[in-house]
């Protein structure tokens, strides 16, 4: 039997002109691919968390997270308008082709490793969200309107355990520390514009990441000095990712993530 | 199943979809009817068209496939087979939408149904209190939160401190 349509009542008026219709197409794949990309990561340590619970709001986030980027691949294929679907999206491109910042795509080293990739992303994610809730695109906001609630919860899960983690031992500071001198460099990218997002910006469907940067970075710092740790200072930022230059880390991932529809080509069930 | 292959000969009526729908259950919890659930948000009938909107509750609910197939299979089971089900994204849905009748039987099934109003203040306090929740088993007043993510993304974990048993609590969600 064939998948229940469930199109989206509001998908049926595109109104932007091809050019820009063609970039918001861009744009949304790389929120889909950044939410897609995170949720893999997060669904490795499902049965493999430290705790009982804790594996369980690995496994929630990631499948909030994976929702999110449904929502997001199915709008971005209408948009394509080529015929193509949200699983061709996610499971047939390669990896130059994927969109997602450095960020996410970082392996899941330990907990306090995730907790602070989780950490970084989620504060940008929930200022992003705050803002496409109230953009012109009425299916962008109805998508972040909803995955806005659940990242609030993220937000909170990953901010309690990098205090936890900070103000913690000896031991959790160090691995939250070293995690910090890790991740920290991949921090910037989710904020710096690239040219497609500032193109979008100019058309008011992107919201200006000066704002949301300077949000993000006032809730970091509180939490920071809640754990005890320093806000880092070094300005180097590795980008690259909203562009398609990916890690060696994003190959692996991919090639478990799409290994079933490449070697079953048009497989469903 | 008892099911009729030919398309049925009497134009369907919104009384008739509305009664069939109501068969249909959540997967998960299978005492409550996607009725109880609120997601069914409008169905338009256009002589034997059927056009129904229903709205996912949490954005990776993994139920809403299966919620989808099965309104499609309860309602060919009668005959009507032209049927379109569109994905309503917005107004987003909330635990506001549950019926009473849905809530009563969550708590008689054991999972304590969601108090209204007591939704995002708390994702926004760190380490803030959590929502009070009586046991649905013993009725105590004495529980705790274990975890704010659950067995779904629906429902969160406690613990009664009286009966000691744990318990889901059924997340409110607006």
């Amino acid at each position: 039997m064939a998948l229940p349509d469930l199109s989206p009542a509001h998908g049926a008026t595109l109104p932007y002109p091809a050019g820009l219709r063609h970039q918001l197409f861009q744009y949304v794949v790389q929120l889909a691919d950044t939410s897609l990309i995170l949720a893999h990561r997060l669904s490795e340590w499902c049965g493999h968390g430290p705790i009982l619970e804790q594996d369980l709001a690995l496994a929630n986030i990631a499948l909030d997270l994976l929702g999110e980027a449904r929502s997001y691949y199915q709008y971005a294929a209408e948009l394509e308008g080529q015929g193509r679907t949200e699983d061709d999206l996610a499971y047939l491109r390669t990896a130059v082709e994927y969109r997602n910042p450095l960020l996410v795509e970082q392996p899941n080293g330990d907990f306090a490793h995730t907790v602070l990739r989780q950490f970084l992303f989620d504060v940008f994610h929930y200022e992003l969200l705050s803002c496409l809730k109230a953009g012109p695109d009425e299916r962008l906001a109805a998508i972040a309107e909803k995955a806005l609630k659940e990242a609030a919860y993220h937000r909170k899960w990953s901010a309690e355990w990098v205090i936890r983690f900070g103000d913690g031992t000896v031991e959790s500071r160090q691995r939250l520390e070293k995690a910090l001198r890790t991740l920290w460099r991949y921090a910037a990218e989710l904020t710096a514009p690239t040219e497609l997002e500032l193109g979008l910006q100019a058309a008011g469907l992107v919201p200006d990441y000066a704002a949301v940067q300077a949000q993000a970075a006032a809730y970091v710092a509180h939490v920071f000095g809640e754990a005890t740790l320093p806000v880092p200072t070094g300005a180097f930022a590795q980008p690259g990712g909203k562009l398609g230059r990916h890690s060696e880390h994003l190959g692996y991932l991919l090639a478990e993530l799409q290994y079933v529809q490449r070697t079953y080509p048009g497989l469903t069930w | 199943m008892d099911s009729k292959l030919t398309a049925n000969s009497s134009q369907p009526t919104a009384q008739k979809i509305w009664q069939l729908l109501a068969d249909v259950s959540d997967p998960e919890v299978p005492v409550l009817s996607i009725l109880d659930l609120g997601i069914v948000r409008s169905l338009a009938i256009d002589g034997e068209h059927i056009t129904l909107n229903i709205t996912p509750t949490y954005s990776g609910c993994p139920a809403m496939n299966t919620i989808a197939t099965d309104i499609r299979l309860r309602l060919l089971a009668e005959g009507y087979a032209t049927l379109t089900i569109h994905n309503q994204l917005s107004p987003a849905w909330t635990t506001d939408w549950m019926s009473p009748a849905g809530r009563e039987k969550l708590a008689a099934y054991g999972i304590a149904p969601p108090i209204d109003g007591t939704a995002s203040g708390h994702a926004l306090h760190l380490f803030g209190e959590a929502t009070a929740v009586r046991c649905p088993l013993c009725k105590s007043g004495h529980t705790h939160l274990v975890s704010q993510f659950g067995s779904t993304a629906c429902k969160a974990l406690y613990q009664c401190d009286d009966c000691r048993e744990p318990f889901d609590y059924f997340k409110c969600h607006a």
